[in-house]
């Protein structure tokens, strides 16, 4: 194992859980999956919450606790999501419910509940985990969803994730964003002398670990989209730099040779590219560097402070941030580096764009009168909207459905400091992901099958 | 290394603040009042009788009149005691955003870099780095914090103390 780093290894999806597909129930055996089912349209600006029953799972075997946590997992990742109101427990008149069990529509109904999810979980003879699920429509009487997994006892969490991920995926139509994590910068020490660490936690804060040791600066990791690696930048060389850290080895390398500093990094959306400032006496440009053959380009060439690229989804254009008219705004460029145009024109200054992996939308942070806040608005520019505004929000990163924003909110003064929050596309849901310290730069893993 | 020269530098604006308060405060009658204290040519004296560092309004990378007046004496100091090389430490204010003050700081030490070079001072001797927001001196929550924190810092890289 490298020395400067803590390797930590994740598994697939497919090699965490195994998914033995759809359950058919023998009593509604004939019954077609309906499709006229409760469903929440999410395009929509601000959605009513689904009522939804989440009993606690059948714990057959007799794992109480597991079964308990579990169905505890999967009620927070669906009420954090804002999409759905987990409904209490105490009003529930059909009690006992497993995955077999026929539910009792009108008993559901009577409390308000739209879906039902009832499941069991048990511990096999072999030591692995088995749960099981169904989800109801309650007012349809049908089943809208089964499924059951398999998985080793320390992944309970990851299949509640993903249990909730399949509620969601189901009731929404859109991929869920459960089963997946956020690598941020941890913070302690006083403000004057912060000790920063990488770290890496569930996307609901579960689990942090650390992947370096703070003897020396670290910023702003990003999450590749197509494996276990981040790229960071680092002051724990010559000069401070970019560098790639591969979670589960903890091996590192510096990305590129260039003369000066390099920061603002963010991987192509195929991998295969890391694009990033240089520092340039006192101006700033963005390259690219091709990982597989090191060769790097530059991409802008001006006396003007150009930083923080994202590619689109296509990996056809970067958005990025530029003084070069005089303060900061935000600038679309072909991926050659041709044909910049400017796509912020509000009052104030824009900065850290970051494109949405559906492509439809451009978020960034926003300084206007002293206040910073996260907004979206489209590759073209048009349609801003501020989704939240304070003393200090910055640098958001989405969720790998384009659904959900991930940033940092700062308080001021000697013992104020960063946290993580989250916010859906709405606005209205914010959520704190609650950390060990201070944290900031989060940035949120792909959900990988 | 990296903690106790930070340590270092932090005990040096200590420095700078003690020599300011007492310049203030006897400044009609004893303008070089530390001189006595501290031996030509060391760090100590680089820090107290010369002023290490320069401050930038904001989001600003311009050196003001009094900023040159320190660089002047940093240029004539290096000149004498050539023995030494320096970083310039560029850093910014809190109220930006991470990457900008990045490259923001490092257009600060540039300037100063540049300003230090036209004043003699060979440029193989000067390294620059920036630090962007992520070495405040001061951690109050109005401009007279932030302005202390908008700075570029000439370090000695072999001195002594």
């Amino acid at each position: 194992m490298c020395d400067k780093s803590v390797g930590t290894r994740f598994l697939s999806r497919r090699e965490a859980v195994a998914a033995l597909g759809a359950m058919s129930f023998g009593l509604l055996a004939g019954l077609q999956p309906a499709n006229a089912l409760i469903e929440i349209d999410i395009t929509q600006g601000h959605v009513e919450p689904l009522p939804i029953a989440l009993p606690v799972f059948s714990p057959e075997g007799g794992d109480a606790k597991l079964a308990e946590e579990m169905t505890a997992v999967i009620a927070a990742d669906l009420k954090r999501s804002g999409l759905f109101k987990p409904l209490d427990p105490a009003s529930f008149i059909q009690k006992n419910m497993s995955a077999n069990t026929q539910p009792r529509f009108g008993d559901w109904r009577t409390i308000g509940a739209q879906a039902l999810l009832a499941g069991s979980v048990a511990k096999q003879a072999d030591g692995r985990v088995r749960a099981e699920f169904r989800l109801w429509d309650v007012f349809a009487s049908q089943q809208a969803l089964g499924q059951q997994f398999y998985t080793t006892p320390e992944n309970w969490r990851r299949l509640a994730h993903i249990i909730a991920d399949a509620v969601y995926e189901r009731l929404t139509g859109e991929k869920g964003y459960f089963d997946t994590r956020i690598v941020f910068v941890d913070e302690t020490g006083p403000k004057d002398k912060r000790v920063k660490r990488l770290a890496i936690m569930d996307q609901d804060g579960a689990n942090v670990r650390y992947l370096t040791r703070g003897d020396e600066l670290v910023l702003t990791p990003r999450f590749s989209p197509t494996s276990q690696e981040i790229t960071y930048m680092s002051y724990g060389g010559t000069d401070p730099s970019v560098y790639l850290l591969n979670i589960e080895t903890g091996q590192r390398e510096i990305v590129g040779n260039f003369p000066g500093m390099t920061f603002a990094p963010r991987f192509s959306p195929d991998g295969q590219k890391v694009i990033m400032s240089l520092e340039e006496g006192g101006n700033a440009n963005i390259f690219s560097m091709d990982l597989r053959s090191r060769r790097t380009t530059r991409l802008t060439n001006t006396a003007a402070i150009d930083t923080s690229p994202s590619y689109s989804p296509d990996g056809r254009r970067v958005v990025f941030e530029s003084d070069r008219g005089g303060s900061q705004q935000l600038y679309v460029m072909n991926a050659d580096g041709t044909n910049a145009q400017r796509i912020s024109f509000g009052p104030g200054r824009y900065s850290t764009p970051v494109w949405s992996p559906r492509g439809d939308l451009i978020a960034f942070t926003k300084q206007h009168q002293g206040r910073f806040m996260i907004g979206v608005m489209s590759p073209d520019g048009k349609g801003e909207r501020i989704l939240t505004e304070g003393y200090h929000n910055e640098g958001p990163a989405w969720s790998p459905n384009g659904r959900v924003l991930v940033f940092f909110r700062d308080t001021p003064g000697a013992n104020g400091g960063p946290q993580i929050w989250t916010v859906d596309l709405t606005g209205y849901n914010e959520q704190r992901v609650t950390t060990p310290s201070f944290a900031s730069d989060p940035s949120w893993s792909p959900l990988i099958d | 290394m990296f903690e106790l020269g930070k340590l270092a530098r932090g005990a040096k604006f200590m420095a700078v603040i003690g020599a300011m308060l007492f310049v203030a405060a006897c400044a009609q009658t004893q303008p070089d009042g530390l001189q006595g204290n501290v031996k030509p040519g060391t760090g100590q004296d680089f820090v107290v009788n010369v002023g290490d560092r320069v401050f930038f309004e904001e989001d600003q990378s311009t050196l003001s009149a009094q900023a040159k007046a320190t660089l002047d004496k940093q240029a004539q100091w290096l000149s004498s005691y050539s023995k030494y090389t320096i970083t310039v430490e560029g850093h910014a204010d809190e109220r930006g955003t991470r990457q900008y003050n990045l490259a923001l700081g490092a257009r600060r030490a540039n300037a100063t870099r540049d300003y230090l070079v036209s004043r003699g001072v060979s440029a193989s001797r000067i390294k620059t780095i920036s630090y962007g927001k992520e070495r405040p001196v001061a951690v109050c929550n109005d401009n007279s914090c932030w302005s202390q924190n908008r700075r570029a810092v000439t370090v000695l890289n072999n001195a002594s103390s």
